[in-house]
């Protein structure tokens, strides 16, 4: 499996896709998964390439073979569309961080949905933003998006909240683990 | 234990569990985080930031002629700081076990070259192992020392972007007991003058060759047989690019690519019918099967620039296409400075009095992009300053004005030379010392002008200005970078000076707590805004331009240096 989570820095994307491999490796696969740090800061975009399976080679998920693409941000999906194919789940939380030329005035802030859907039909937005304030948790998008992604994958809900709860500092984990829930009842099957 | 690890999370457990006891280390993309987790999870180990790569090695490796286990890390260019000690190293007496870890970065994710450091293996005539998972950080950084000390010489770890920060399973082990540190005086074999150094160059002709034998038959290099028709060679994260493009072929996968496997690679090349060298940047271990009298393929078709992909290699074993996917175009999110970054403020100043400016590295050398188009040459760590000075001279006095800009990290580094030279050599130019009390390109490390070291211990704190009149400095100014007015004005007799003239900007970086910005967002009165641009011109996130007017967004900190330079009087807030 080839899970792809993209979006702009300070999302959460790591911690979401350090919660996706621990949950991988305990349920008994290889996993490896792969992001770039340095020049990543805040508004930067971030991808991280998490891939689990009796054994994994590459850290890098090859073009075109990427199972589920979890976006954070709208414009950032778009960017990875050679990884996708006519069987990749596209998960978009429904934001938008306009980059500096977008604020300047210089282009628009592209329409993202015709590139994504000349690459797969199964396209679903999600208002992450809206389910975060739901449940009081505005820091919690990235947990809650994870939620949705989970229902796609083998392991069981049990499994996905005993490993929120080993990896979360005390102070975070209940909302933290409310949000999973909140995201797994989101149906992108 | 099962864990996931990174690279470099994998390397720091290795050094725990082969019993290291003194590690030092200068930060750079991508190496910082193995020193980093030694000080954090494995206290037993005595680490330390060094001011820079020379020094973190020769101070490894005095701990290791006190007989312990030592590391010294770095990134590719650090290496080319430590290459003197590194190059003489190999003909002193090993002790304690002593490896240095050069983390490379295939793409240039974060550096100014994309240099192959397996070369300094070959021209400094030590062993050089690769780890191509996590699992193999771990287990080759015991396996370094293991040989280090077997073999009596220094071991790199040669990493590489994609292996220091990718994550993987790892299974941990249990700690070696440390090495008991003890003086001996073994004067023929430590000092290295003339007479001594001329009898210790055969010991280490002989070595090489003694460990070229174990290259040969250590399990470090393994043949993989499958289908003959392709045998790849491949190191590091290469070989795992290769297996997935093609896991039915033969591999010779090398871990210790130097000294180089003769008969190893013979017997390899003898059982498959194509023989391929699959490898990142330089056609490193390429050269070497065709200086064997081998036939190979490889870089007439993987390319020498930039890191590889599966698809990439797959792409040119096969001959078909690049591997490289067209991108649809999309509006970018190029890097900038932060909002209220002090770096901005200061490098306005000195481009409103249209400077040469020569460059150095760190965040302020984001300076370069528009709308600042600040910075005018940058090369590597410490060259500004003799950028300056060499610029200066032939230009001689009634010409452009000449300055240089450095972060106080890197003038520690590598820069305090180069202003006593300016000195020295009586130069004309201004020094712009970017003193933020952190070096904040690389994450945050502390540094000598903190007074904090890497375990937290209250430490001397440089005094910045004292150290500059002392290299021979007579005009010093310190000044506030927020203080826009003030600090142009500065700049400007500073460039009028006739002699060597530094300026200390000091504010720290809008990331530590000890921040001095208010951190309240300003807003613009838009009746006032007159669209004339002037903020703009400073290159700040926070600041938007929309409907002939500027904004303020939320990403404001409250650093007012807009505010002061708003020829309008438009923008406010409670500061
Ligand atoms: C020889 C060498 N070592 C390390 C690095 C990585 N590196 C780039 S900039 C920098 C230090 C930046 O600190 P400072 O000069 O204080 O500027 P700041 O980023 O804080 O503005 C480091 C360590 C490098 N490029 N070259």
């Amino acid at each position: 499996m080839n899970v792809l989570m993209t979006g702009v820095g300070g999302q959460g994307i790591i911690l979401a896709s350090d919660v996706l491999s621990e949950v991988m490796m305990r349920y008994g696969y290889d996993v490896k998964k792969s992001e770039i740090h340095g020049m990543a800061q805040r508004g930067g975009s971030v991808m991280s390439h998490v891939r689990f399976s009796r054994e994994v080679a590459s850290p890098l998920i090859p073009l075109s073979t990427c199972d589920i693409l979890l976006s954070f941000e709208e414009l950032e999906t778009a960017r990875y569309v050679s990884y996708l194919n006519k069987g990749t789940h596209v998960i978009i939380n429904r934001y938008r961080l306009l980059p500096p030329t977008v604020i300047a005035g210089k282009e628009p802030y592209p329409d993202i949905t015709p590139i994504l859907k000349e690459k797969t039909s199964r396209i679903h937005f999600v208002d992450g933003v809206a389910l975060a304030e739901e449940i009081s948790n505005p820091k919690g998008v990235n947990i809650i998006l994870l939620g949705t992604v989970s229902t796609l994958l083998e392991p069981e809900e049990a499994l996905w909240t005993d490993t929120i709860s080993d990896m979360l500092p005390a102070k975070i984990r209940d909302r933290n683990i409310e949000g999973f829930r909140r995201g797994r009842r989101v149906k992108v099957g | 234990m099962k864990k996931i690890l990174s690279g470099n999370e994998a390397v720091a457990r290795g050094a725990y569990e082969a019993g290291v006891s003194f590690a030092s280390a200068y930060p750079g993309t991508p190496s910082t985080e193995i020193l980093e987790t030694i000080a954090r999870e494995y206290k037993g180990i005595h680490s330390e930031w060094a001011p820079n790569e020379k020094v973190a090695l020769e101070v490894a490796s005095g701990a290791s002629y006190a007989g312990v286990r030592a590391i010294a890390i770095m990134k590719h260019v650090g290496v080319n700081v430590a290459a003197d000690p590194l190059m003489s190293l190999p003909y002193t007496l090993t002790r304690g076990g002593i490896v240095l870890v050069s983390a490379d970065d295939p793409e240039l994710f974060s550096s100014q070259n994309e240099q192959d450091n397996r070369h300094y293996a070959r021209f400094a005539k030590i062993p050089m192992l690769e780890p191509s998972t996590s699992q193999e950080a771990l287990d080759f950084t015991k396996e370094a020392f293991a040989i280090s000390e077997s073999f009596g010489t220094p071991v790199m770890l040669r990493t590489t972007t994609r292996i220091s920060h990718s994550m993987g399973v790892v299974e941990t082990g249990e700690p070696r007991e440390p090495n008991t540190p003890s003086l001996e005086r073994h004067p023929a074999e430590l000092v290295m003058l003339p007479a001594n150094a001329r009898r210790r160059h055969p010991v280490l002709e002989e070595r090489i060759v003694a460990l070229k034998g174990y290259a040969d038959t250590s399990p470090l290099n393994r043949i993989e047989m499958n289908d003959p028709a392709i045998g790849i060679i491949a190191s590091g994260v290469a070989y795992q690019y290769a297996k997935e493009a093609f896991p039915g072929a033969s591999f010779l996968k090398l871990g210790m690519p130097y000294p180089f496997p003769d008969a190893k690679v013979r017997e390899f090349a003898s059982q498959v019918r194509e023989l391929w060298v699959v490898e990142e940047l330089d056609p490193f271990m390429e050269d070497q099967v065709k200086a064997l009298g081998l036939g190979c393929r490889g870089k007439d078709r993987i390319p020498i620039c930039g890191e590889l992909t599966p698809d990439i290699v797959k792409a040119a074993i096969s001959g078909a296409g690049t591997g490289k996917a067209a991108q649809p175009v999309l509006p970018g999110r190029p890097p900038s400075m932060c909002p209220g970054c002090p770096h901005r403020s200061m490098l306005w100043s000195m481009k409103r009095n249209k400077c040469f400016v020569c460059g150095d590295i760190g965040c302020y050398t984001l300076g370069f992009l528009p709308p600042l188009d600040a910075i005018d040459t940058t090369l590597c760590m410490g060259a500004g300053i003799n950028h300056a000075h060499g610029i200066s001279k032939v230009l001689g006095p009634g010409t452009e004005k000449i300055a240089a800009v450095i972060g106080d990290s890197t003038f520690y580094h590598s820069g305090i030379t180069g202003l006593l030279n300016l000195a020295y050599n009586r130069g004309v130019a201004l020094v712009v010392i970017l003193d933020n009390s952190t070096t904040a390109m690389t994450g945050a490390q502390n540094h000598p002008g903190t007074g904090i070291t890497l375990e937290g211990q209250q430490t001397t704190s440089l005094d910045l200005e004292t150290l500059v009149k002392a290299l021979g400095i007579e005009w010093v100014r310190t000044i506030d970078p927020y203080r826009v007015k003030e600090a142009r004005k500065t700049v400007k007799e500073g460039l009028e000076y006739d002699g060597p003239a530094v300026i200390i900007s000091k504010s720290p970086c809008v990331l530590l707590k000890s921040r001095n910005v208010s951190g309240r967002m300003l807003s613009v009165d838009a009746d006032a805004c007159t669209g004339c641009k002037v903020c703009i011109g400073l290159g700040c996130p926070a600041i938007e331009f929309q409907d002939e007017k500027a904004h303020i967004n939320e990403m404001c900190v409250g650093c007012n240096v807009c505010a002061e330079i708003c020829p309008a009087d438009a923008i406010g807030g409670d500061v």
